[in-house]
């Protein structure tokens, strides 16, 4: 297979990197899930983790998240080795990791809750993210009460309150129906637009990743490693609508399944 | 539970137990805990004794004929109340009522219709055990999924060909899952009923051994009691986990 | 609807009669209503309220707590998990006439007759609601800076609260067990005397009566208790499925 063991692409400062994963190795019992993995997240940009199911995509994330410890390697975030979670990053669960017994707004406001911001505070600032995914009007309802969109939505403003510089979203939207995936495809591109945070995204679907992405990482499974890094130029500019029509785009889709496609069974 | 990287089997703590137990027993803290190994003695005496022998034969009587009587009458009436409208309607108050209702009260009852015998004991077994196997058999029947019924009948499956293909097996796992706890259950009904008849069985065998005070027969019967009910109840889940393989992946 | 028609059976089979000692329903109606108006069922329940709501407070507590326990740490649960786990399956009720010996005839065995029914379910419930909290929840949190002091309490005890209350359900509805088979076995006190003393003066009627109304106050209360479960707990168990 013709594919490029690039490392990461030259960048123009260390400066610019947000996240950067140094020689990850991590191992469950005797099945090695990481080998000496590096990657760099520039500041900024989304970068999406791309690879067929058990290539440690979502280890790797969850490593960078500190919520799983690595065997050797590190990982720094803004410079700074990490140990552990922190309030850097924030965290977008795949099956959204909702409280059901808490309501909308109890359950954006968790986070600042759990860093002792006053109540009357964190509800201000839960409120503010509430309004900018759309959900006014719903705070007082349960999760339960909610479409699954709905509910993720809640759990991306979550991850927004606490004013990460870094949000980890693990397959976001795997879990909800395709229409409901476009929109929120488009206000993703929106937020990494507006807000300048540096985005990790998790995903199976080759065309979501490229839709999306600054930069794409390809993972190849067992053991783990990064085998390509894809960085999209031409159709970055161009309006949302324009994307799925762009031929750099549907290139990039055809080149990835092409390296994909014999590590499917 | 992991000791220098070897996985402790899960039930291995009970032999700590057992030494703990052996351990108070020779201290002579107190007369009413004899050490294990002297209940191990008696145990091994005891099981040879005709008095014995006479109340374990009763006591599997008893509940052999209560659990397959509600075995009999439970499963047919629970798949029947999931299937009719009405039955369900009439009966499921009822089924309700009496899997939470104190069913010992009703013990006193059966003594006076019944007589001080078996067959107080059969029955108050049997109505531990029914309640939970007609409802389980009862939502094992409602959850069956409507497309693999649909299925059978789009590739030509009469009515009759549908229920042993598809209905009961379909079925099977809440109806085995219902059997077990009504197993459980029967176990406790059978020992309650022979504490309160008193007379029959192990009820006998306590009132003899309590009011002696041999503290090693007493305790040697609970642990032939116990161990056996729980051998029952995980033979059971072994079996349901064998032949019901499917049930968590449907 | 379908009280009618049971009822109805029960005067008919009653008027046959099968037995000269199974009264018609309206007798033993009209028995519930005497021991009612004289006021002694009251006292008789007082009586017998005391060994089961002490019994259910105890193994309340105790359980719950053991079960926290044995749910967090795997240790315990090596060591503790097993003993439950017995007790669940075992005939418990023949440690009474133990008890009896060990401490008499008085309060503290039946409240330790309860104790020794209730207690098995509570703590197993308990337990397996604390392992079975969703690991994302838990993550969740911890990726939003909770120490575990936070995860415990407000995540894993709010999500393992509905079965945790369920496990108290099945709790009371053991304790009912016990304390009526207390009553009849240990000494009749409270409802176990009513149902005794009238059995042996062949008053069916009232014995009936007796019967007929702790299982309905017990029907009646964990009614209740499961209508306040769905109520507290509405949406906690549909939350984590998506759709």
């Amino acid at each position: 297979m013709a594919i490029s063991q690039t490392s990461a692409q030259p960048l123009a400062s260390t400066a610019d990197i947000a996240v950067s994963v140094r020689n990850i190795s991590k191992k469950y019992n005797q099945t090695e899930a990481l080998r000496n993995l590096s990657l760099d997240f520039p500041k900024g940009e989304l970068t999406s983790l791309l690879g067929p199911s058990g290539c440690g995509k979502t280890t790797l994330l969850k490593i960078i998240a500190g919520l799983l410890d690595a065997n050797s390697g590190t990982v720094q975030v803004g410079g700074q080795t990490i140990s552990g979670p922190g309030p850097d990053r924030a965290f977008v669960f795949q099956d959204f990791a909702l409280m059901p017994w808490a309501n909308v707004i109890r359950n954006v406001a968790f986070g600042l809750e759990l860093r002792g911001i006053a109540k009357s505070e964190r509800e201000a600032i839960a409120e503010k993210y509430i309004a900018s995914v759309g959900l006014t009007g719903f705070e007082k309802s349960f999760p339960h009460e909610l479409s699954g969109g709905m509910r993720q939505r809640v759990g991306l403003a979550r991850a927004l309150s606490v004013n990460a510089q870094v949000l980890l979203l693990d397959e976001p939207f795997s879990a909800v129906d395709e229409q409901t995936r476009r929109k929120f495809q488009e206000d993703l591109l929106a937020l990494v637009q507006n807000e300048s945070k540096t985005f990790i995204f998790v995903t199976h679907s080759i065309e979501e990743a490229v839709y999306v992405s600054d930069q794409i990482a390809i993972l190849l499974p067992r053991p783990s490693r990064v085998s390509e890094i894809i960085r999209p130029s031409s159709f970055r500019g161009k309006s949302v609508d324009n994307i799925r029509r762009d031929p750099e785009y549907l290139d990039i889709v055809d080149q990835i399944w092409a390296s994909l496609r014999s590590y499917v069974e | 539970m992991f000791i220098l990287g070897y996985k402790l089997p899960a039930m291995s703590s009970l032999i700590l137990w057992a030494l703990l137990w052996e351990a108070i027993g020779r201290l002579e803290l107190t007369f009413f805990v004899p050490a294990f190994s002297t209940v191990i003695m008696t145990l091994i005496e005891l099981v040879q004794t005709k008095v014995f022998q006479k109340a374990l034969s009763e006591t599997a009587y008893a509940f052999s004929v209560g659990i397959g009587a509600s075995v009999l009458i439970g499963i047919p009436t629970g798949i029947l109340m999931g299937k009719s409208r009405l039955l369900d309607e009439m009966l499921l108050p009822w089924v309700n009522i009496f899997i939470s209702a104190p069913l010992t009260a009703l013990v006193p009852v059966l003594m006076v219709l019944f007589g001080f015998g078996t067959k107080t004991i059969i029955i108050t077994t049997a109505l531990f055990a029914i309640w939970i196997i007609i409802l389980n058999a009862r939502a094992g029947v409602m959850q069956i999924n409507r497309s693999l019924v649909e299925m059978a009948r789009s590739f030509g499956a009469g009515p009759f060909t549908a229920f042993y293909k598809i209905y009961f097996w379909a079925a099977l796992p809440e109806i085995l899952g219902g059997v077990r706890i009504g197993v459980i259950r029967a176990v406790k009904g059978v020992i309650i009923g022979q504490l309160l008849v008193s007379i029959v069985g192990f009820g006998a065998l306590f009132e003899l051994y309590s009011s002696n005070f041999l503290m090693a027969h007493f305790w040697a019967v609970l642990l032939v009691l116990f161990t056996l009910a729980f051998a029952i109840a995980e033979f059971l889940s072994f079996l349901e986990r064998k032949v019901a393989f499917y049930a968590t992946k449907r | 609807m379908s009280a009618v028609i049971v009822f109805s059976a029960w005067e008919i089979a009653g008027r046959v009669p099968i037995s000269y000692s199974f009264p018609t329903f309206l007798e033993s109606m009209a028995a519930l209503a005497v021991i009612t108006l004289d006021g002694s069922i009251f006292v008789a329940y007082a009586e017998t309220l005391k060994p089961l709501v002490t019994g259910i407070a105890i193994s309340g507590v105790l359980g719950v707590g053991i079960g926290l326990w044995v749910g967090l740490s795997e240790k315990f649960e090596w060591l503790f998990a097993p003993i439950f786990i017995v007790m669940q399956a075992a005939p418990l009720a023949a440690l009474i006439p133990l008890l009896v010996m060990i401490y008499g005839i008085g309060l503290t065995s039946k409240v330790f007759v309860v104790c020794i029914m209730a207690m098995p379910v509570i703590v197993l419930n308990t337990a397996s609601a604390v392992r079975n909290t969703p690991v994302s929840l838990k993550e969740m949190a911890r990726s939003f800076l909770a120490n575990d002091h936070e995860v415990l309490l407000k995540v894993i005890i709010p999500a393992a609260s509905p079965i945790i209350f369920s496990g108290l359900r099945l709790g009371v509805s053991a304790g009912f067990i016990g304390a009526i088979l207390s009553e009849l076995k240990i000494t009749p006190t409270g409802v176990g005397d009513i149902i005794t003393f009238s059995r042996s003066i062949a008053d069916y009627p009232t014995m009936y009566a007796a019967i007929f109304s702790i299982i309905l106050l017990a029907v009646l209360f964990l009614n209740l208790l499961e209508k306040l479960e769905n109520y507290l707990f509405e949406g906690n168990n549909r939350g984590y499925i998506s759709d």
